[in-house]
């Protein structure tokens, strides 16, 4: 289908996109890569009077070391962000997930930014950013916020972004070389959004796995931390037992949907199938 | 400002382009429309077949996803400015001597995509050809030909057999 009519503007600097966004109303919509947005104008799921094009805003580029953290701007597109050298050695965790995320022309345009602004609930990236602890960077006329992650994700498709709000980049904090990561994802085929999937963080720590956090996505309506579960794995050993222990806790964590892809107990099996995985790749790389 | 009319100054196939476009219009349908290039396929209009492949600035992307407004200041290449240069002649020889292809509509943007990881990869394993093509549907050849076309050019461009 063809996508109905819109203004559309691209600015040449923030303030002026958040001066459009901001005359533009609450259905104004904002435009990076558009790979989440234009699908849903050419379906017609989306009628914004205003399309506001971020595109041409060089600030909002470029991934840096800050500290031992990074700072991801949010025009920075997945296929920049897959080659980075600096985001492979700092954060492997991202280089791993992006390789998840759709199909490599989608990676080509869609951005960092984008893919959390959007929240899809069973997409890798917000998941990435849970279990990272990052922080979103968000520009309004009244200033900068900075809000967690936990308290981004607020839904499907809802985030803690307000009307006239643009995210402008995302820090990364405190990569410090003791930390490890652990990624495993099940669809249906290559580039799908998941079914079940889970990114994971944890600190070696004296031989043990310290503040693991595990985040799964493709289990409700945001990305959600799977806490009982990783306190069953703080500072615990690796055996069959504390595995067998965390994979129980799952089911006190999480409260999968049901849908034509999955039943909740295949949802329930996949998690655990895929924390398992990701415990794995967690003590493989603290060896 | 905003607009219903944008002012775009492109370079598609080497040659410059200046048009008026509707916002709403996507790439695919300006290049079909506007400029008479129908080698760019439309399929899903929403970015899931994947027949619409173009390049913009070096890199494939969809161009059902992407707006006109957007390719502003780019630069397009389609199937046809591919094909006029010669760049991916033997990728084409290879999947017409593998039946790489019956009804064709992929085709195109299936040698954009094939192209991309040959330039990026000179000795991609099967795997990878298959995932650097996971996102280009094809309903006719099961894709096992087209696995084959892609990895014997590979090997040609390598200086080895056919």
């Amino acid at each position: 289908m063809k996508a109905p009519e819109f203004d559309y503007a691209r600015p040449a600097s923030l303030d002026e996109a958040l001066r459009l966004l901001a005359d533009g109303g609450e259905d104004a919509r904002v435009i990076a890569g558009g790979q989440s947005l234009v699908p849903a104008l050419n379906l017609r799921l989306a009628a914004p009077p205003v399309v506001v094009d971020i595109g041409g805003l060089d600030p909002l580029r470029g991934i840096e070391a800050v500290g031992d953290g990074l700072r991801i701007g949010a025009l920075v597109r997945h296929a920049e962000l897959a080659r980075s050298a600096l985001v492979a050695a700092r954060c492997p965790l991202l280089t791993q997930a992006i390789a998840h995320v759709a199909h490599p022309a989608i990676r080509n345009r869609g951005t960092f930014g984008g893919s959390l602004a959007q929240a899809d609930p069973a997409a890798e990236l917000p998941a990435c950013a849970l279990a990272l602890d990052a922080i979103m960077i968000v520009a309004s006329r009244s200033g900068e916020r900075r809000v967690a992650a936990q308290d981004f994700f607020r839904g499907v498709y809802e985030t803690a972004l307000a009307a006239g709000e643009i995210l402008v980049a995302v820090e990364i904090p405190a990569l410090g070389a003791d930390r490890r990561f652990g990624f495993a994802e099940f669809s249906r085929r290559r580039g799908d959004f998941a079914i079940v999937g889970v990114a994971a963080a944890a600190t070696k720590s004296g031989g043990r796995l310290a503040s693991p956090r595990i985040a799964f996505f493709g289990t409700g309506d945001r990305p959600q931390l799977a806490r009982a579960a990783a306190a069953a794995l703080d500072g615990a050993a690796n055996d069959t037992n504390t595995r067998k222990a965390a994979r129980e806790k799952l089911a006190a964590d999480l409260d999968p949907v049901e849908d034509s892809t999955a039943s909740r107990a295949m949802r329930l099996h996949l998690a655990g199938e895929a924390l398992e995985q990701a415990i794995d790749a967690l003590w493989r790389e603290a060896a | 400002m905003s607009a219903r009319r944008i002012r775009i100054s492109l370079e598609v196939n080497g040659e410059p382009v200046e048009a008026e476009v509707a916002p709403r219009q996507h790439l695919a349908d300006f290049l079909r429309e506007t400029l008479g290039l129908t080698g760019t396929h439309i399929g899903c209009e929403h970015g899931v077949c994947g027949a619409c492949g173009v390049r913009l600035d070096g890199a494939v992307v969809r161009a059902c996803l992407t707006l006109a407004a957007q390719a502003d200041g780019g630069a397009v290449e389609t199937i046809e400015g591919v094909s006029d240069s010669g760049e991916i002649a033997d990728l084409q020889a290879a999947f017409e001597k593998r039946n790489a292809l019956q009804c064709g509509y992929c085709t195109p943007a299936m040698l954009l995509s094939a192209q991309e990881l040959l330039l990026e990869n000179a000795a991609p394993s099967r795997e990878e050809i298959r995932d650097h093509l996971s996102g280009n549907y094809c309903r006719c050849t099961g894709y096992h030909a087209i696995v084959d076309a892609v990895e014997e050019t590979a090997r040609q461009r390598r200086g080895g057999p056919a």
